[in-house]
């Protein structure tokens, strides 16, 4: 840390509900040979504190990028963000590297998808766990090491004091994750992004995860955004969800509102390509065919209108706005023709990727018009 | 479609016929029993099912049954022949018939080949038609699958997602005309929306080609949507076997309880009834005595340790390894 930098100042941690994160029009493009990769494409969001916002979207929808742009991890070269990300009183757009540092960990925290690769092979835990805790609190070896041990204990990892010493390779995938999470808490920051944490681990493991992360985040009074591909995994953990595509927001709203009043045939389709319990064996599930468009050249008008079963020639032609339902609640959705109510009418959406010239359909509800 | 287990099967019915599987690692001195006396039937055109956590020995299982793993001891037929007992040259001739898709489809493809003649491979290898012939029907596979081949033939396996990559994988693995088809975790590294897509083509092709599956994972609710019947492992050990829609009405195991709670269900109302399973599985170098699962059951009692518990019936072609098996009423959801 550069010592002739001032050091930067947080308010208080707020009561749960304050603002915490004010995302406004955050685009993040990549330069690449080819052209340029619109990745985040003008995404606004808030997260309150103590609060969970969960991100879903398939790969390549930009969730994984919007939460590396949010932190300011992605390198300088060769990426153009613009928008604001406001967190606790800073613009971490505007902030610079060595002020980044100081919010990187102690602040704002992040838990990476694949354990294994973001944990250091040569280092022990122990040394992995205390690194922040000892640049940002200060901490001698010997304390750091006591809270590192405190930290193991708390995530559920047996035998803490001699696990300390251990090496990522002597760890399952799910103590692996326990060791990510205990690193992304011990300066116990206002605010974690877990990027798809439990994707690769066993349903069994995951559901432990997710239990442990929730029980955390209460205890904490710590705000979370939660990176999934699966609903499931939100439906009963996040306040909020944003449903991304092709690097905007399509529908946002809070948890109950968003299952029970689906506006987005988007999100609809998500939720029907999972395989339930409750169905019978061979039930045929509903997929989404096709994959979401390139991001250097997406489609005209709405960017699922080729993959949609409802599209009709209005969406190929003009995108349709993130608009309000109206309702108290905030819930914004962005189709020209939403599916009205909850599940009882079902998608069907096209089996074969349709490739090229996509043939509108006509929806199997009449349309609201948009006006 | 399930078959009754009180119905005599018929030996013609039977495609494969696991007994008694071990399967041993050796680490130095130490011995690692993946594959602790597993046995099992799979009967022409169903699906079984063989769920459970990572280290359960489920993948070591399907590598054995095309014996990529060779087996320790126990027997592996594939209509009636001991494939651990074969010969190099009769195995290959017998993989034609039984071929396996593997969990991570971009690894599983050569990156240097073209898409074209990594479909072509059994074709070539097995030197069946002409190059006119070969040519035509990867084109026609890989329509089958949902790649296009003029688009897709010449590229290489990196220009594709991990779905299509898998698509690629499942055209190959069909070129042999296979019967049984093994199928290890082919989903479990993709997305939900894509996942959907692929359970679908893999229901679509067993019926258009008639095909007796093997399907692996350890999501139950994936396995479920698939199979006709499920077996679950623990630790080398199968601990229960059913019909999959009787499983689910009534997991007597509390393992198989555990893992049916563990699914996220997509639905913000029902939140919160699930008992999540503590611990993790122990290691298979010195696994516990008597029931194996005893260490994070939740019913245990001093029998579990004392005796294992062998299969025994709860319902028709429904079997379960527990010395105190749910009672009914509380499996219900």
């Amino acid at each position: 840390m550069a010592r002739n930098q001032e050091r930067l100042t947080f308010p208080p941690l707020g009561q749960p509900g304050d603002p915490l994160l004010e995302v406004r029009d955050l685009h993040t493009s990549f330069r690449t040979t080819r052209g340029t990769v619109q990745a985040v494409d003008g995404v606004s969001l808030s997260v309150a504190s103590g609060r969970t916002l969960g991100v879903v979207g398939e790969s390549g929808s930009g969730k994984t990028v919007l939460s590396r742009s949010i932190m300011g991890l992605l390198p300088p070269r060769d990426v153009v963000r613009s928008g604001t990300v406001e967190f606790a009183g800073h613009d971490l757009t505007t902030l610079p590297p060595e002020q980044l540092r100081q919010v990187w960990g102690a602040e704002l925290s992040m838990i990476f998808q694949d354990p294994m690769t973001a944990l250091n092979p040569v280092k022990r835990i122990g040394v992995q766990i205390t690194e922040s805790i000892r640049l940002h609190q200060g901490l001698s070896k010997k304390d750091a090491m006591a809270s590192a041990v405190a930290l193991l204990h708390q995530v559920g990892i047996p035998s803490p004091e001699d696990r300390v010493r251990w090496y990522p390779f002597q760890l399952s995938g799910g103590m692996r994750q326990r060791v990510m999470i205990a690193i992304a808490l011990a300066c116990s920051p206002r605010l974690v992004m877990a990027d798809e944490p439990t994707t690769g681990l066993d349903v069994t493991i995951q559901a432990q995860i997710l239990d442990l992360l929730s029980s955390l985040q209460k205890e904490r009074n710590m705000a979370m955004i939660l990176v999934t591909h699966d609903l499931g995994v939100v439906a009963n953990r996040a306040d909020e969800i944003a449903v991304m595509y092709a690097g905007r927001i399509v529908e946002r709203a809070p948890t109950k509102k968003l299952f029970a009043n689906t506006h987005m045939p988007y999100t609809r389709a998500l939720m029907d390509s999972i395989p339930r319990l409750s169905d019978p064996s061979g039930t045929r599930l509903t997929a989404i065919g096709g994959r979401p468009p390139d991001l250097i050249n997406p489609p005209a008008g709405c960017r699922f209108a080729p993959r949609c079963s409802y599209a009709q020639d209005k969406c190929h032609q003009s995108e349709p706005p993130l608009r309000s339902t109206g309702e108290p609640g905030d819930h914004l959705f962005a189709c020209w023709y939403p599916l009205s109510g909850s599940a009882t009418v079902p998608v069907t959406l096209k089996e074969p990727p349709s490739a090229g010239s996509p043939t509108p359909s006509n929806p199997a509800t009449p349309p609201k018009d948009p006006s | 479609m399930t078959i009754a287990a009180d119905q005599p099967s018929e030996v013609d019915d039977v495609v494969l016929r696991v007994d008694q599987l071990v399967v041993e690692f050796v680490n130095g001195k130490k011995r690692v029993q993946a594959v602790s006396g597993v046995s099992f039937e799979v009967r022409a055109g169903e699906t079984l099912g063989l769920v459970g956590e990572s280290g359960c020995g489920k993948s070591t299982t399907g590598r054995a049954l095309i014996q990529v793993q060779p087996a320790t001891s126990g027997s592996i037929e594939y209509r009636g022949v001991a494939l651990n007992k074969l010969s190099a040259k009769e195995l290959r001739r017998v993989r034609t018939k039984v071929q396996m898709i593997f969990q991570d489809p971009i690894s599983s493809l050569n990156p240097r080949r073209r898409v074209k003649d990594i479909v072509a491979e059994p074709l070539v290898i097995w030197n069946q038609g002409s190059k006119e012939e070969q040519a035509e029907r990867v084109r026609t596979m890989m329509e089958k699958v949902g790649i296009d081949p003029d688009v897709a033939g010449d590229r290489r396996p990196r220009e594709f997602s991990g779905g299509q990559c898998q698509r690629i994988s499942i055209a190959r693995a069909l070129m042999a005309d296979p019967e049984l088809l093994i199928c290890d975790e082919p989903v479990s590294a993709l997305d939900v929306s894509v996942q959907a897509q692929i359970l679908n083509l893999l229901a679509d092709l067993k019926a258009q080609f008639g095909l007796t599956m093997v399907f692996i994972a350890h999501d139950l609710a994936v396995v479920k949507n698939v199979s006709d019947r499920i077996a679950v492992m623990y630790l080398g050990k199968l601990v229960e076997i059913s019909p999959a829609d009787d499983l689910y009405d009534y997991a007597a195991h509390p393992y198989t309880e555990a893992l049916l709670t563990a699914i996220p269900e997509p639905d913000p109302e029902a939140g919160g009834h699930h008992v999540p399973l503590q611990g993790e599985l122990p290691s298979p170098l010195n696994p516990p005595s008597g029931c194996r699962f005893r260490t994070r059951c939740p019913y245990a009692q001093d029998v579990c340790a004392e005796v294992e518990p062998p299969l025994q019936e709860v319902g028709p072609g429904h079997q379960v390894a527990c010395h105190f098996p749910r009672p009914k009423a509380s499996a219900a959801h």
